[in-house]
């Protein structure tokens, strides 16, 4: 039950009052091995649902530090495959938190729809989040993801109007990610303030959990971001706490757990 | 209804030639694109839009730029009669303009206030600098570091016109990469910034209003020669980067199916050795920058740097609706490598008296072959779709020699 464990993560989180913590990784960064290390530490680390990315050359919605994530994971031969056997290794472990793939619509076309679909359900993938197949063109995308019961979930924006909304919202499962700034990831401090209402009409038309993300770096923002959403998106600045403690010779899980954990413990006080 | 008799009717109102084109861009833009979709769409209901854009192609731009009758390059290769379309003789140089002029008045119809665009050779960069100097807007260009250097006196001049650009280190720091990053700006700055694109790619309206701003080539084409020979010619040819100059001449003949319709891409080292920009020839269908059409990719769809001596021609993509006139036969797309384009270059040089761009040369390359399969008796037409100014140090660096 794919979307099922997508639903219970953020009825769990509620159950506990408070905002579900939602972690991005690139996979096969800094290398594949260290990737599944970190993998299997977020969820100790109190992360609740864990988005990993795969990578594509020509990222156009992403900000620098996951542009230089995607560009080590191409360099360690990372591919869509081998991003879904990180995922598989990851669910013999975990079988209940749930993972879902985020990246771009050409390796995905390349390794066909349907097959993509069936191939995420077999490794226990959960859903997808592809950032270039906007309502308009992911009607072939969402059907096979029905089909293999996988969650598709949806980006809303600041730009998203009300007249937009309903079709951004139309089909969509697991969650809907309300991206709280118009523009790359990890570009601009977020501002919760303008967002709470937004969040509130997405969720109302949507029926879904509403993830908060783009632009929280801090555990102040990840509590701040709690009091209003369902769920915190963390993506830049843990990508960035995994690349310098790869560059210093850290041990990157560790970095990585102990950031989450910080962020975790905030949304855990927020409300 | 057959597609073949109705090429004006692409693309659909999902902005599809056939499985190519679309939308495919973050939700972030969407608005954006949809709201630029309906301003063209008011733009071309309203005849005052066209009458002042003719105006300034006119007074500003130069047009109509001339048929000439390249009789000396006729002789030398003894078949078809070889014409150019010469778009190198309009203000900055190249085709680009003609697209620029369009997009900036759509622009302050839009009410935007801040101007960016991508640049690979940097004509468009130059053509877009220009109009943004010419009503007061700024104006910031995206160009790959490569570029930068392999275009420095482009980058120049975009600067005397008051232009800000901005290398851009990322990827291959070539012409997608320049994409990639005005791009996020626009996802960034949604509110206030139109994206002049410079080529027939992008999601949905971009390859339709580019081609539609290009086709003035095509027009002046028809007409005059209709003039000069009293019938249409046998064979257009032009170059293929993202093909807005292709496009340009190709789409008002799309239906006269007497007339052949070959693109030459840039086939850099040879397709063979993979160190090329020929997307066509070498590549599969594919999603980059917006829209579904033929790419260079690996096995994963990651996108394959492209290679090309012509810095215009480096794109690892080609418009889409090009793709779609592939896939329907309707046009023929063949390949000149780096070698090729030079010996074009100077060919061109020392018979016609004219320095083609690197990106034309490619053409010129394949017109010899194309005028001898066309016959005596025939007409071949050209687009010369830009001067070669910019690339006497490109090609001094080629040929070994110092300037």
């Amino acid at each position: 039950m794919p979307v099922g464990r997508l639903s219970s993560a953020f009825a769990r989180a509620k159950a506990e009052n408070r905002a579900a913590l939602v972690a991005y990784v690139m996979a096969g960064d800094p290398s594949l091995e260290v990737c599944a290390a970190i993998l299997h530490a977020l969820p100790k680390a109190g992360v609740d649902v864990i988005e990993l990315g795969f990578p594509f050359t020509d990222p156009m919605a992403d900000g620098p530090s996951i542009q230089r994530a995607g560009i080590r994971a191409l360099k360690n031969g990372t591919t869509l495959r081998k991003t879904m056997a990180l995922a598989e290794q990851f669910r013999q472990n975990h079988p209940e938190t749930p993972l879902i793939v985020m990246g771009y619509l050409n390796p995905v076309e390349t390794m066909g729809y349907g097959a993509f679909a069936r191939h995420a359900a077999e490794v226990g993938i959960d859903g997808a989040i592809i950032v270039d197949a906007p309502p308009e063109e992911d009607a072939e995308l969402r059907a096979a993801m029905q089909a293999s019961d996988l969650a598709l979930i949806r980006l809303a924006t600041p730009t998203t109007d009300a007249k937009r909304l309903p079709a951004v919202v139309a089909g969509v499962s697991g969650f809907v990610y309300y991206v709280s700034v118009a523009g790359i990831t990890g570009d601009k401090a977020i501002e919760t303030a303008d967002i709470a209402e937004a969040v509130a009409a997405v969720r109302e038309a949507s029926g879904l959990p509403v993830a908060v993300g783009f632009g929280i770096k801090t555990p102040e923002a990840a509590a701040r971001t709690a009091k209003i959403a369902d769920g915190v998106v963390v993506g830049s600045a843990l990508v960035d706490v995994i690349a310098s403690a790869h560059e210093t010779g850290g041990n990157v899980a560790e970095a990585a757990t102990a950031f989450c954990q910080s962020l975790s413990q905030a949304i855990a006080q927020a409300r | 209804m057959d597609a073949r008799n109705s090429w004006g009717s692409y693309p659909d109102a999902q902005g599809r030639f056939g499985q190519f084109g679309g939308r495919f861009v973050a939700e972030t833009l969407m608005p954006n694109i949809l709201a630029l979709q309906q301003a063209y769409e008011d733009a071309k209901a309203d005849p005052s839009f066209q009458e002042t854009l003719d105006v300034f192609l006119r007074d500003y731009v130069g047009r109509p730029s001339p048929l000439y009758f390249a009789e000396r390059l006729t002789d030398h290769f003894g078949g078809a009669k070889i014409y150019f379309k010469r778009d190198e003789l309009n203000h900055t140089g190249a085709h680009k303009i003609n697209n620029c002029m369009g997009q900036i008045f759509l622009a302050m119809r839009m009410g935007k206030t801040r101007i960016i665009a991508e640049t690979g050779a940097g004509q468009h960069g130059v053509a877009t600098a220009t109009v943004c100097a010419r009503f007061g807007l700024p104006c910031i260009v995206y160009m790959g570091a490569t570029d930068v250097e392999r275009q420095s006196p482009n980058v120049f001049r975009m600067k005397l016109l008051g232009a800000e650009v901005r290398p851009v280190d990322a990827g291959t720091a070539t012409l997608k990469d320049a994409m990639n990053e005005a791009l996020r700006d626009w996802v960034t700055n949604v509110k206030d910034t139109f994206y002049i694109i410079g080529t027939v790619a992008g999601p949905h309206p971009y390859p339709q209003l580019v081609r539609d701003f290009q086709s003035v080539i095509g027009r002046e084409t028809k007409q005059q020669m209709l003039e000069r020979e009293g019938r249409l010619p046998d064979a257009l040819v032009a170059c293929i980067g993202g093909g807005s100059n292709a496009i340009g001449l190709f789409h008002p003949f799309l239906e006269d199916e007497s007339v052949k319709i070959y693109g030459v891409e840039a086939a850099g080292h040879g397709i063979e050795t993979g160190l090329h920009a020929a997307a066509l020839t070498g590549g599969r269908p594919g999603v980059l920058h917006g829209n579904r059409t033929y790419l260079l990719q690996n096995d994963d769809g990651q996108i394959m740097d492209a290679h090309s001596i012509s810095a215009g021609l480096d794109y690892p993509g080609v418009g889409p609706e090009h793709a779609f006139l592939k896939d329907t036969g309707r046009a023929t797309y063949l390949s000149a490598t780096d070698d090729e384009a030079l010996e074009a270059f100077q060919l061109c040089a020392r018979l016609e008296g004219i320095l083609p761009a690197l990106e034309p040369s490619h053409a010129l390359a394949r017109v010899g072959e194309i005028a001898k399969d066309v016959g005596k008796g025939g007409i071949v037409v050209m687009n010369l779709c830009g001067r070669g100014d910019k690339d006497i140090f490109t090609i001094a660096n080629a040929l070994g020699a110092k300037i």
